[in-house]
């Protein structure tokens, strides 16, 4: 690994000043996604500001009706949180599909939200890649691109986001709560990753000096109704081919709000609500589903080796909406698909 | 990104003191802040029960309990983890007798090789330690951060079950 200076914060307020005096500094949290891009000379900072220390570690609710998560609740707590577990199940089962549990113990809520998107080539040195080095070029799409976006790709990139935690964030609509040199902000959820465009180097729209203090969940949870179903290329601990969040408030047998999520096919959590419209007001069954999948994935680009993945995305769309509405959510310990 | 325009070493940082609770004993250490936990306990404190396999989080050899919890010593910076309590495998037998995990491993020749088994007994007992596993589905879910290129894989489930007091 290269040689970097180390610091420690105390408080969010001296994080932001440490990092504003040092543009070559970066944060670590809990370092599981920074730390293995260091070893492969990917990411190269002079400095690490240790933000381990500041006092961003409780889950409480809100008196709106939500829950405030600190940015620093490790992955493994949050989704065992007792809170967590009773109102937002959708989300403890995202976090459970990922990564293993010694990296749940380890890795942040606000770092799981920075990680950085997927690609081998941008893990590659050797080879061009545009996230890593702008104007260097896109090995992906005319190289081995299995595991590659089908979604909101450009020219310059079709990597993807890893994580499983933020589609179900996306599915429930998380608040990003930030601050800066500035003071603080709020970011919808939508809006905190980007799509590649031709700023690939671009994962989020996180500000230079900014950080992320907590997540807030809204009131609504979807706890009677929601799965998260992952298709991986082994049953656990691999990153999604395909995931979906499905989250449904029902009438009977008739759906008053979806929530419909994916991951693994876009440089961030693919959502569209002209999908979820379309489920509201519908009767529940195969036939709502496959016009919400159909939405979803409308315009997906399939490239050599990834063009299976928009059929697999479709399949596991109404599947994980049929598990919602039945109320039977996907397991993350057996991982029989019913 | 301009990042990468940095030069390849940093000249300034000294090393940095910590000091390290590992099975029990203090460690002072004037430690570089590259140095990951693994290599820490490795290299200078010369407990090389603690396997170096991957080297970036994704086999589990490496995985120690810090403060209870099961990690991955390999993608933790030693400078981050001062005044922690850290148990290796070295740590688990008491009184010349073996933990009931490590006994449990050689009742169910849980491993070949044995190089992942340091990893797979600190990841069992923080397993146990959380509480969250009671099937066989859910042990080799929550184990599945450790690899064993053995495939020795049922008789560890077989291993941890006695450990937990289940029935197997």
């Amino acid at each position: 690994m290269i040689n970097f200076e180390y610091a420690r914060a105390t408080d969010v307020a001296d994080a932001i000043r440490q990092m504003a005096a040092d543009p070559a500094a970066k944060f670590i949290a809990g370092g599981t996604n920074l730390i293995d891009l260091m070893k492969y000379d990917v990411e190269r900072p002079m400095r690490l500001i240790d933000i381990t220390h500041l006092p961003l570690k409780t889950v409480d609710e809100t008196a709106g009706g939500g829950v405030r998560v600190g940015a620093l609740v490790p992955n493994s707590d949050l989704a065992y949180h007792p809170l967590i577990e009773k109102r937002y199940p959708l989300l403890s089962s995202a976090i459970l599909a990922g990564a293993s549990q010694q990296l749940r113990n380890m890795a942040s809520t606000g770092g799981n939200l920075l990680q950085r998107t997927r690609c081998f080539y941008f893990y590659d040195v050797a080879t061009p890649c545009n996230k890593r080095e702008p104007g260097s070029g896109c090995s992906a799409i005319n190289g081995i691109n299995r595991i590659n976006a089908v979604l909101g790709t450009s020219e310059s990139c079709i990597a993807t986001h890893p994580s499983d935690m933020c589609v179900a964030l996306a599915a429930l609509e998380a608040k990003v709560h930030v601050a800066g040199a500035a003071g603080e902000r709020t970011i919808a959820f939508d809006d905190f990753h980007r799509l590649p465009g031709d700023t690939p180097q671009l994962d989020n729209n996180l500000q230079p000096n900014e950080i992320i203090t907590a997540i807030e969940l809204p009131a609504r949870g979807f706890a009677g109704n929601y799965s998260y179903l992952k298709i991986r290329d082994r049953l656990s601990y691999a990153f999604a081919l395909v995931s979906v969040a499905a989250a449904l408030e029902l009438d009977g047998g008739r759906i008053k709000e979806a929530r419909l999520a994916l991951g693994g096919v876009a440089h961030k959590p693919w959502r569209r609500p002209e999908a979820e419209a379309a489920l509201r007001d519908q009767a529940v069954g195969s036939n709502a589903f496959a016009k919400a999948a159909d939405i979803l994935l409308g315009g997906a680009k399939g490239f050599a080796h990834n063009a299976f993945k928009i059929d697999l995305a479709r399949r596991a769309i109404i599947r994980t909406l049929t598990q919602a509405a039945n109320g039977t959510p996907q397991t993350q310990s057996s991982k029989k698909i019913r | 990104m301009e990042s990468r325009a940095r030069p390849d070493t940093v000249s300034k940082p000294a090393a940095i003191s910590v000091t390290l609770y590992v099975n029990g004993e203090p460690s002072k250490l004037a430690i570089a802040p590259w140095t990951t936990l693994l290599d820490a306990l490795r290299d200078r404190l010369h407990l090389t029960g603690t396997k170096k396999g991957c080297d970036h989080g994704q086999c589990g050899a490496c995985t120690v309990l810090i403060d209870g919890r099961r990690v991955n010593s390999c993608l933790t910076l030693a400078v981050m983890k001062d005044g922690a309590r850290i148990t290796t495998v070295e740590g688990f037998a008491a009184d010349g007798s073996l933990h009931p995990l490590q006994q449990a491993f050689i009742d169910h020749d849980a491993f070949q090789c044995g190089y992942c088994t340091p990893g797979q007994i600190c990841s069992a007992a923080g397993l146990i330690a959380e509480g969250k596993a009671k099937t066989a589905d859910e042990i080799r879910e929550l184990m599945s951060g450790n690899i064993c290129r053995c495939g020795a894989y049922p008789n560890i489930v077989a291993a941890i079950q006695q450990a937990m007091g289940a029935k197997t």
